[in-house]
């Protein structure tokens, strides 16, 4: 460390910004200012105001009111497109989770040495883009060539269409996701584990309690905290899966995989090009994500932790 | 914090001894389930190199061969743009025409997650310290107003952004694609306000009896006591725009400014006939997994404790 020199005491101009907090907090967030409003708040302003209007970026904007909630509400595949994505988040969320926590639970079993390697092991898929983990298993999942088919008939099953059958895709895509968030999701939990004191296992296992039931009764309720913060960021990053589908199926076949982002992506890029109802549709995405989450924090009671009794 | 959570009291010696005589049917069922998500997470990887190193004609007629059949580093050459793809074409069906060149693809990645890593973490950093220890006014509203920014959808600010560039003219720049990200993201103030909260108050108090300035202090006391949670912020940023897909394909798509995982996609729907160019296409994936790899073998250690961190905000 560096001693500080105290300046000589020229009371210049800049030397007197330099101390003077009030003029030096807001220089020191005025970048961060600038990118807030321009691309946070504004935008978000300014996305509740084109959803009021009808408007095709080539020619001006006209006000049509309620008109493209009206034109959702009555639009058959916007309501398959929300039927679809919460198909995808119950095949998804449950499956990852207790994957999740059988991983952390072991993990957290180990040695330390071994545990940090097999942590680092499962980040992995986490670190890799979403187009990179879309197009491995676009390969592994082809239904000739593709490894997984291969390896089914060589055991004598019978190959799968995986992502090529309406019937499949979807829960194909809820696969591949999960492969690539359940080891994040086991590190997140595998934390969470750590801060549970051990003196609570070791009295349950003076009582009698088994295993069965010191995870029961320990690991949840104590685990809780952070249970719910992967449960409602995962649900919420499960409603806005976009990148694998779109790499994979490009919302087919027949539209079986064509989830909420998909259908606003369309509104933007397909033919007729219809900003106002893309952003209307983003804004009803955004009152379910919020009305999820209160419903989740609530049920899963997030503000009281049970940890704070033994400390 | 997370790093000390990680540490036990254990004799190191005993370790193996003790985990030999408790080795029970559970350790045993334990071990192997662990086996199986090992091989679960680490196969896909080698089948990705295996057919990025196998010809692409074998890919089609030896599809169960765990390891590179007529291993050749062909398919790398091609989509890196060192052979002529079109002639190759010509005679097998098997590959792609489109010329293809990731290097140019890799340097736009390059150049945009660097601009962003940079600019973010500076101005994030920037802002999080002056939240956490300069006195001003309405400082507390602000940092709240930044806080309902984590709640906010990607998808609910990305049509607004995408009209935003587009009226600005900067659709189909660097500037464009960075631009949302570049000057801060709310997830990134709050991280480092974190770190700059739990600071040492002492070495404040004494460098400010030694005379220090408001920004002395922060420049000599307080940057280099927070590197490693810098370099952390860094590295997450680097690997979250690096793997950035959707915005990157609503503003970049000309070829000039084209980052790897919009090529690859492009790549993949310019499938000739049939069946996708499969070696061609898992040498790009090779390609896009590089850098990622490279910062996770060195820092690997880093994300994980990062990532641990983030469960207790």
């Amino acid at each position: 460390m560096q001693k500080t020199k105290s300046k000589n005491s020229s009371p210049s101009l800049l030397s007197q910004i330099s101390d003077n907090q009030a003029v030096l907090g807001y220089l020191f967030i005025l970048p961060s200012l600038i990118g807030f409003l321009a691309f946070y708040l504004v935008p978000a302003g300014r996305a509740v105001l084109i959803s009021f209007q009808e408007w095709n970026l080539l020619s001006d904007p006209t006000w049509v009111g309620l008109e493209n909630y009206r034109t959702l509400w009555e639009d058959d595949r916007f309501w398959r497109s929300l039927r679809i994505t919460l198909l995808y988040v119950v095949f998804n969320i449950p499956l990852q989770t207790v994957i999740a926590v059988v991983m952390a639970v072991m993990l957290e079993r180990m040695h330390d040495a071994a545990s940090a390697i097999f942590r680092g092991l499962m980040i992995l898929p986490w670190l890799m883009p979403n187009v990179v983990v879309g197009l491995l298993w676009l390969w592994m999942l082809d239904p000739s060539l593709g490894i997984v088919n291969v390896g089914l008939e060589a055991i004598g099953l019978e190959g799968q269409p995986f992502l090529g059958a309406p019937s499949q895709a979807i829960a194909s895509i809820a696969g591949i996701n999960i492969w690539r968030h359940a080891g994040y999701n086991a590190i997140l939990i595998f934390a969470g584990l750590k801060t549970i004191p051990k003196g609570l296992y070791e009295a349950a296992a003076i009582a009698g309690a088994s295993r069965t039931r010191q995870f029961f009764s320990i690991t949840v309720p104590l685990l809780r905290p952070v249970l719910v913060f992967v449960l409602v960021t995962s649900v919420i990053g499960s409603f806005q899966i976009f990148d694998t589908i779109a790499i994979t199926t490009g919302g087919g076949p027949a539209g079986s995989t064509s989830v909420i982002i998909y259908y606003i992506f369309q509104q933007v890029f397909e033919r007729r090009i219809n900003m106002g109802l893309a952003t209307a549709a983003s804004v009803v995405l955004f009152l379910i994500l919020i009305s999820v989450t209160l419903i989740q924090m609530r049920f899963l009671q997030a503000d009281q932790s049970d940890l704070a009794d033994y400390q | 914090m997370a790093t000390s959570m990680n540490t036990k009291n254990k004799n190191p010696n005993s370790a193996f001894e003790r985990f030999m005589n408790n080795l029970e049917w559970g350790d045993v069922v334990m071990w192997a389930i662990m086996a199986i998500f090992v091989i679960l997470t680490i196969f896909p990887f080698w089948w990705v190199l295996r057919t990025a190193l196998t010809s692409p004609n074998s890919v089609f007629t030896n599809p169960s061969s765990l390891t590179p059949v007529n291993t050749t580093m062909q398919n790398f050459e091609r989509v890196l743009g060192l052979i002529d793809a079109t002639a190759l074409a010509a005679e097998n069906t098997n590959i792609s025409a489109g010329d293809i060149n990731f290097w140019i693809f890799m340097r736009n990645s390059f150049i945009v997650a660097g601009l962003v890593t940079l600019g973010q973490t500076i101005f994030s950093s920037m802002a999080a310290y002056a939240f956490a220890r300069f006195e001003f006014p309405f400082r507390d509203q602000i940092f709240f107003i930044y806080l309902t920014g984590l709640m906010v959808p990607g998808i609910v600010l990305f049509i607004p952004n995408f009209v935003l560039i587009r009226q600005l003219g900067l659709i189909g720049t660097f500037f464009g694609i960075v631009a949302p990200t570049f000057f801060m993201t709310p997830f990134a103030v709050f991280f480092m306000r974190q770190f700059y909260l739990s600071l040492n108050n002492d070495l404040i108090e004494a460098a400010k009896l030694d005379g220090a300035t408001a920004f002395g202090i922060f420049w000599r006391i307080a940057l280099p006591l927070i590197r490693g949670p810098i370099l952390t912020l860094g590295l997450l940023t680097f690997i979250a725009s690096w793997n950035d897909y959707l915005w990157p394909l609503l503003v970049g798509r000309d070829e000039s400014v084209r980052v790897l995982t919009v090529a690859l996609s492009i790549f993949r729907s310019q499938t000739p006939q049939g069946a996708p160019d499969w070696a061609g296409l898992m040498a790009g994936t090779v390609v896009a997994m590089i850098p990622t790899t490279v910062l996770f073998i060195f820092f690997g250690r880093k994300v994980v404790d990062s990532i641990q961190f983030s469960g207790f905000k």
